[in-house]
């Protein structure tokens, strides 16, 4: 065993040269080279200040916006500094109680009829940018109404900002919100 | 379930099988000490190597020498690991400030990531400093793929080699399958995740001013170059809390095909490399067919399950036509999601782009059985090779009991010394995990820590030493694992399902060796025909499985008609 302990540490001193520091600093410096928007996480700034990242969904509550999933991350809901699911089991009452309530808050807003998957259940990740095209259209009565915009305007609208399917079968049609709030934003009212 | 999600599933195991010849072809070559095209750049690194540590690579060591020095460099890996963990508020790179990892968590996560699991009772984003991820994480999970891999070439040298005393030198295996088969695959992948949009910078966290006016802190760090190693290297140990759901660690739908396809790459062309070095390329084509029947029917459980959605909540107002979206992406979806989860429990990954504890009650039990199966559909970077091996040789002798024959794999004559190791290494999986969910199940410190109570909290506990005893790493994460005893019963657990399988399997390795290579007879059972992969999975499914049964009966199957019957707990 003792002939073994050199090669041992040794290695391990020289992978982790190799493989912990000159690896990834490496990549680092040529990805900020060659890609430092997404190497620096795809941030959206509006007027030079940050307002999110593409990637990354945020807590929009306001009426004037289109709303994204339910999130369970905490405190607060997309914390991009703490992504987690909701972890509960397929019979949690907790989950149950949790989905009939964020049910009845849409049913409130206006939206009626059997909602969409995504539109009450919380991703994996607590930071889903996305929403379902079928949740987008349900919400276009809403914000058109809280807009004075008219409905054709808006569905026009999430028809541009929503995203197919790539090569026609891989993935699923989605909609970001971020990207279209700010669509949304920059239209003349 | 529609055509669309079938024909993505459909061309990532298309992509997997056209590629798998040529990296199973190289890496027999790299394995067989053999120049390849980026020797002329490589090799002054590897002889570097040799020089500092005081290895000479000519020198071959017998399967005592061999499992030796795995262990050794496994302890060296260990301490160096916990040692940064430990330390981590002094060292550089830490721009969030974070503390230095607690005791028990950092013995957990190093044995974790030492043994190639990456359980991670941690929220990496608010755990872990960059140079904790990079120096410490990242280097495991190099270097535990690479010792898997040499463990597994180790094995297959013995079926290569006649009358032989050497299965090689494990210091070469290990910097060979490293410098020549991780590094690169790593660095090309790692520069496409980050053009596919993962974050790959050393600074701090960013914050945003969100639409409504709040503040969004946004983490980020070295998101590529962890993750790139973490699927290539079936490590499964993500940067962020959420792993593969975050869409900083796989932020598209094509990203995510990558990440599948590079979690089954090494593994399944490990296979190939298996059957080019014994000599026999149908044997490889054999094992690889066994493998691809039960990882497509696991897969399409999945997906047929998830997309029923859930009674429970579609009773509440919720379209039943969207499956069930609880703890998943919407640009993944079911299909993709499936995928994922059956590619890495069949692997052991255990990376995860959904959350596995809020699918169905037969869409979380699918996940849970093929890691029971022993992590060999196709299992991790070598570690499943091996596994598929001893369960090769167990199907060998089964055939031979059932004709009355001496059983034979590949002209080596299969004994009773080699039958106990192999029941031994078979039998420690149920033996820690059934043993250690029993005493949990029991023990109130343990039931304090169930998400959902009623029969999904037994399946959570019984996942976590699943996960634990396979190497795997990914969770019903409803279970706060980071508690005392989770996180030394889980180590343990990780401990026994690498090592006290990986030394039979060397033992079976040195044994096999010193035997005489007989050539095929005409009463020579053949072990590349579709009776012989019918066999295999036979045994993969009765004894890998069946002792599962009664504990998958009062978890998710249970679970399943609660959920049909609308009961929550």
């Amino acid at each position: 065993m003792i002939q073994h302990l050199r090669p041992a540490f040794v290695m391990t001193a020289l992978f982790t040269l190799l493989l912990g520091l000159a690896y990834p600093l490496g990549i680092t410096s040529l990805a900020q080279a060659v890609m430092p928007n997404a190497a620096q996480g795809s941030l959206i700034r509006r007027d030079g200040a940050v307002v999110g990242s593409q990637l990354i969904g945020q807590a929009t509550t306001s009426p004037r916006y289109f709303w994204p999933r339910p999130s369970a991350t905490a405190p607060d809901p997309y914390n991009a500094s703490a992504s987690s699911g909701a972890n509960l089991g397929p019979t949690s009452a907790k989950l149950a109680e949790r989905v009939k309530s964020d049910i009845e808050r849409l049913h409130t807003a206006g939206i009626a009829g059997p909602l969409p998957a995504d539109a009450a259940t919380a991703s994996g990740s607590g930071l889903d940018p996305h929403i379902s095209p079928a949740f987008a259209r349900a919400q276009i009565a809403r914000v058109a109404r809280e807009r004075g915009m008219t409905e054709a305007q808006l569905s026009d609208l999430v028809g541009r900002v929503e995203e197919g399917r790539l090569l026609g079968f891989i993935g699923e049609p989605r909609v970001n919100v971020l990207r279209l709030n700010l669509a949304l934003d920059a239209m003349k009212s | 379930m529609t055509l669309l999600g079938w024909l993505q599933i459909a061309a990532l195991f298309l992509a997997v099988l056209v590629t798998v010849k040529p990296l199973g072809l190289y890496m027999a070559r790299v394995f067989n000490g053999e120049s390849t095209f980026i020797s002329p750049l490589l090799a002054p690194v590897e002889a570097g190597f040799y020089r500092l540590s005081g290895v000479d690579p000519k020198r071959e060591q017998g399967w005592l020498a061999y499992t030796l020095a795995m262990l050794a460099f496994s302890l060296a890996g260990f301490l160096a690991l916990y040692a940064i963990l430990r330390l981590q508020a002094f060292l550089p790179y830490n721009p969030q400030g974070f503390a230095n990892v607690p005791p028990d968590l950092a013995f957990n996560t190093a044995v974790s990531f030492l043994t190639n699991t990456n359980w991670q009772n941690y929220a990496g984003e608010a755990t872990m400093s960059h140079f904790s991820q990079m120096a410490g994480l990242t280097v495991q999970n190099f270097v535990s793929a690479a010792t898997g891999m040499a463990i597994a070439v180790a094995l297959t040298r013995a079926f290569a080699r006649s009358k032989a005393a050497t299965l090689g030198n494990f210091w070469v295996d290990l910097t060979r399958a490293t410098l020549y088969v991780l590094l690169p695959l790593a660095i090309v992948t790692a520069l496409v995740f980050v053009a596919m949009g993962l974050p790959q910078t050393l600074d701090a966290s960013v914050t945003a001013t969100t639409l409504d006016g709040g503040q969004q802190v946004i983490s980020l760090g070295p998101i590529a170059s962890q993750e790139a190693i973490k699927q290539l290297g079936t490590n499964g140990g993500g940067f962020f809390n959420a792993n593969a759901a975050h869409p900083f660690e796989n932020p598209t739908a094509l990203s995510n095909l990558l990440n599948i396809f590079a979690m089954l790459w090494i593994s399944t062309a490990l296979v190939y490399s298996f059957g080019q070095m014994v000599g026999d390329r149908r044997q490889g084509w054999a094992l690889l067919a066994a493998i691809a029947v039960l990882l497509i029917a696991g897969v399409g459980i999945i997906y047929w399950a998830e997309s029923q959605g859930n009674p429970i909540l579609t009773a509440l107002g919720l379209d039943a036509g969207g499956g069930n979206m609880e703890g998943k992406e919407v640009r993944f979806g079911q299909s993709a999601s499936a995928l994922y989860a059956a590619v890495t429990t069949g692997l052991s990954d255990g990376g995860v782009n959904a959350m596995h504890g809020s699918f169905t009650g037969l869409g979380g039990l699918v996940p849970m059985f093929l890691i029971q199966l022993g992590e060999v559909l196709p299992g991790g970077v070598g570690s499943g090779l091996y596994g598929l091996l001893v369960f090769a040789l167990l199907a060998v002798f089964v055939a031979g009991l059932m004709v009355g024959r001496t059983p034979e794999f590949l002209g080596k004559k299969i004994e009773g010394r080699e039958m106990k190791y192999a029941m031994l290494a078979v039998l420690i999986l149920p033996t820690v995990i059934l043993g250690f969910t029993a005493i949990s199940a029991m023990l109130p410190v343990a039931v304090a820590s169930i998400g959902t109570a009623g029969p999904h909290g037994l399946s959570e506990i019984l996942y976590a030493f699943t996960s634990a005893a396979g190497n795997n790493g990914s969770a019903f994460g409803g279970l706060s694992g980071n508690t005392l005893w989770y996180n030394s019963t889980l180590a343990i657990t990780m401990l026994l399902g690498r090592f006290a399988y990986a030394v039979p399997v060397l033992a079976i390795a040195g044994s096999l060796a010193a035997k005489t290579k007989t050539p095929a007879s005409g009463g020579t059972f053949p072990t590349h025909t579709p009776l012989f992969v019918g066999l295999l999975v036979g045994i993969i499914l009765i004894l890998g499985g069946l002792q599962f049964f009664p504990a998958l009966a009062l978890g998710p199957i249970v679970e399943h008609f609660a959920m049909l019957a609308g009961q929550t707990f």
